[in-house]
């Protein structure tokens, strides 16, 4: 593995130039200020109750993420790159989502394999020849980004079905504009707390037809899922209902609240509960997350479901490798944003590269999400590298591989002081009438020295991301 | 609004004025048992407690014997008993927590926070070090919540909701402390007529009587009121009568009524003229009725009629209404 490319330092040890400006100010900071600092955004963090819950873990255990006060940067520049990268390849996943469940195109083309798509478990039948509002299916995207070698940038997994996090992105920065009041007068920061507006208003664009005053509700599992923090932050930040499904109900296809003065139509269910738990009816029978006889409504287009049911044929593991050559079929140009080499271990030859290269490579199954059911090559034992070598050989189209990158790094407050760490990026990608991203994301941080796991149920930390304005 | 929104509201108003009465009853009692007074007396006034908030059966089944330290813990600290301290500023947060979205951010805080440093003084072992500088800390965490309720959140049905429940709550504590003394002898309070009592029991009624006005915030407004010696009609008359006393029954009705108002609905009809008799009752009843009613049995219908009306407002509005 080469040496990480470090976002704030050249090789030689000198600030660069978006950084300067940080660096020396960090340098007039005494340790004990900066200290208290972090003390103090724990004590807020946990006194505003922005925690999450780790599964596994007694019911109820909530922990806080860990937060970094040194932010992690990106130039002007570089920024606008990454920006028209992700507006094209989110224009090309959604295409591809309504081309999947409708004319099939792309396959009949032959550029992604039929089986790829059709035994897929990620694949919706029930979603075919549905027409969604405006042919839009992954209104809200988090596309995770990460820099290698010499500071390139590749997209590492589009996550298109329920991705979180964003509520971290806002809280951090406003965390930071709170303690350091005087590096954002220095430093020219694109704000980024106008998010729930830009939510709100991509959440009504994509209204079902003839709704004058769309009605917007965001659905939840309710207080003990992890990301319960988020969505009771994001419903109160858009002034938006917070349901559970047992707030809705179906009838004649349409969805309503039970509120205290009756039934009140909905229009638009921005839901953050996955496609399995949605309709007893349809999907899981034992569900009690979901409403019976919401995908009645949905198909007879009476409510708009944000995300549509079944992006996640987009977002899986196994699709991830067509992608490049979908934005340039369906948008017939070169993409912007790089993929991350990968190997298909249902090719033959991939596999046998694969598993002659375990210890170099990270092999993910394809169907699973949040560093669960993945092996980092080089940081495991002979023991894990066995157990992966016989998962692959019974069952290879479950798995891919790709080259352990030297994701960048960034200085990060650990126990012994100022270390490099190693970080990840994800911007949120809003669809509707238009596209629009707010500057930045979230920044993740693996907090264990070495570590290239930024997942938070992975012990991974948050950074506030600064997109400088020229 | 929700249903299920407006029932956490609710209950979350509930609960943490549950607690911050339960505060109010031991810390008077703990000051009342320092007075002199025999073994039994004070016991006595540690059954009361138990009494008063129906728990006498749970405490027994837990504890052989009856200490004042027992009791302490187990209405304060035990996590066990659902109307300790401890779980109704848990039951409070969770009820925030299930709606934080509709609470401000800063009555959100509040509550968690309270939550979080009401953990730290268990830990810290506060209620044995001195029990009377936790309740006074339980009440003004209550007193914070309901601030900061009044000035951070718009006036609007949340906002009602929150208000019903502190108010019903209230009104079911507050017959309930009026009426310790017939918990603790277990028979009718003798209400005698200002000097008539002979000197012992005189006196002793005195700090009784006295005590339960401190509980409800009341000795110094009954002196004001008043200008008079302390006397048992008096004080039933203030915590139940008087309207502009703000822990009185009538105060207390008063506020159920206007915010069950506010909120009507299709369905609340019955449950805002049951309401409606009883503010009437409260605001054109006499002293001497009640007495000669029964204090103990006046107390006991106005707790049945409280708990129908809670039971309506559940009905009416929290329940999730059918799907026709």
């Amino acid at each position: 593995m080469t040496t990480a490319f470090d976002e704030m330092f050249t090789p030689a040890g000198a600030a660069r130039s978006h950084y300067r400006g940080y660096e020396s100010w960090l340098g007039d900071q005494s340790p004990e200020a900066m200290s208290n600092k972090r003390a103090e955004a724990d004590l807020v963090f946990r006194r505003v109750g922005i925690t999450f819950a780790v599964y596994g873990e007694a019911a109820g255990t909530e922990r806080l993420i860990p937060f970094d006060v040194i932010p992690r940067i990106i130039p002007a520049g570089e920024w606008q790159q990454l920006e028209s990268g992700l507006r094209q390849r989110v224009r090309a996943l959604n295409m591809f989502l309504h081309d999947v469940y409708h004319g099939q195109d792309v396959i009949r083309a032959g550029k992604v394999p039929a089986d790829q798509v059709f035994r897929n478990s990620q694949y919706r039948p029930e979603m075919h020849g549905i027409d969604v509002a405006g042919g839009i299916y992954a209104h809200i995207a988090g596309i995770d980004i990460v820099r290698a070698g010499q500071g390139e940038y590749y997209v590492l997994e589009d996550n298109l079905r329920v991705p979180s996090g964003v509520s971290y992105m806002l809280e951090n920065r406003k965390m930071m504009m709170r303690l350091f009041p005087d590096l954002f007068a220095r430093n020219k920061v694109a704000p980024v707390a106008h998010y729930p507006d830009v939510l709100l208003e991509n959440l009504r664009s994509v209204a079902p037809q003839g709704v004058a005053d769309p009605l917007v509700v965001l659905l939840t599992p309710g207080m003990y899922n992890s990301a319960y923090f988020e969505h009771a932050f994001l419903a109160q930040q858009m002034g938006v209902e917070l349901v559970e499904g047992q707030d809705l109900f179906v009838q004649d296809n349409a969805v309503f609240m039970r509120t205290t003065r009756g039934p009140q139509r909905v229009d638009v269910i921005y839901r953050r509960v996955d496609d399995d738990f949605l309709d007893p009816l349809v999907f899981r029978p034992d569900s009690t997350l979901g409403v019976p006889g919401l995908l009645s409504a949905y198909r007879a287009g009476r409510v708009t479901l944000a995300n549509a049911i079944g992006t996640g044929i987009a977002d899986d593991k196994s699709i991830y490798p067509y992608v490049p050559e979908m934005i340039e079929f369906y948008l017939g140009e070169k993409p912007l944003l790089a993929n991350v080499p990968t190997y298909k271990c249902r090719n033959r030859d991939e596999m046998e590269h694969t598993l002659a290269h375990l210890p170099e490579l990270v092999v993910k199954e394809v169907h699973n999400a949040g560093g669960y059911g993945m092996l980092v090559g080089p940081a495991a034992t002979k023991a894990e590298i066995d157990v992966f070598d016989a998962k692959i050989r019974r069952d290879p189209a479950n798995f891919i591989a790709q080259p352990t990158l030297a994701l960048s790094t960034c200085p990060t407050y650990v126990e012994s002081g100022i270390a490099p760490r190693h970080i990840d990026l994800r911007p949120y990608v809003l669809s509707g009438k238009q596209i629009s991203i707010v500057p930045g994301g979230l920044t993740r941080v693996a907090l264990r020295e070495g570590s290239l796991v930024v997942n938070s149920s992975q012990g991974g930390g948050t950074k506030d991301t600064w997109v400088l304005e020229r | 609004m929700l249903s299920r929104t407006a029932d956490h509201l609710f209950w979350m108003a509930r609960y943490i004025e549950r607690a911050e009465n339960t505060a109010r009853m031991l810390d008077v009692n703990m000051s009342t048992s320092l007075l002199p007074q025999s073994a039994e007396e004070a016991e006595r006034g540690w059954r009361a407690m138990l009494g008063i908030s129906e728990l006498q059966a749970a405490f027994d089944a837990k504890y052989p014997l009856l200490t004042a330290r027992d009791v302490l813990d187990f209405m304060v600290r035990d996590p066990t008993n659902p109307s300790s301290i401890y779980s109704c500023m848990q039951a409070a947060r969770e009820n925030a927590r299930a709606v934080r979205g509709s609470l401000t951010t800063e009555v959100w805080e509040t509550h968690n926070d309270t939550w979080l440093k009401l953990q730290r003084e268990m830990s810290d072992g506060l209620l044995g070090r001195d029990p009377q500088q936790l309740f006074e800390w339980v009440k003004y965490r209550s007193h914070l919540s309901r601030g900061v309720t009044i000035g951070t959140m718009l006036k609007d049905e949340a906002f009602f909701f929150i208000r019903l429940g502190t108010f019903l709550e209230r009104a079911d504590n507050a017959a309930r402390i009026i009426d310790v003394k017939f918990h603790g002898s277990g028979e009718e309070s003798e209400l005698l007529p200002a000097g008539r009592g002979n000197g012992a029991g005189h006196q002793r009624d005195f700090y009784y009587w006295a005590a339960v006005l401190r509980s409800v915030s009341a000795f110094e407004i009954y002196r004001k009121v008043y200008r008079d010696v302390i006397t048992p009609e008096r004080v039933a008359e203030l915590l139940i009568l008087r309207g502009d006393m703000p822990r009185s029954l009538a105060a207390c009705v008063n506020e159920v009524c206007a915010n069950l108002e506010a909120v009507r609905n299709s369905r609340s009809g019955e449950a805002q003229r049951r309401a409606g008799m009883l503010r009437a009752e409260l605001r054109y009843g006499r002293v001497e009725d009640i007495l000669q009613q029964g204090l103990h049995g006046y107390l006991s219908g106005f707790l049945e009629r409280i708990n129908d009306l809670g039971g309506r407002i559940s009905q009416d509005f929290l329940v999730p209404l059918a799907a026709s």
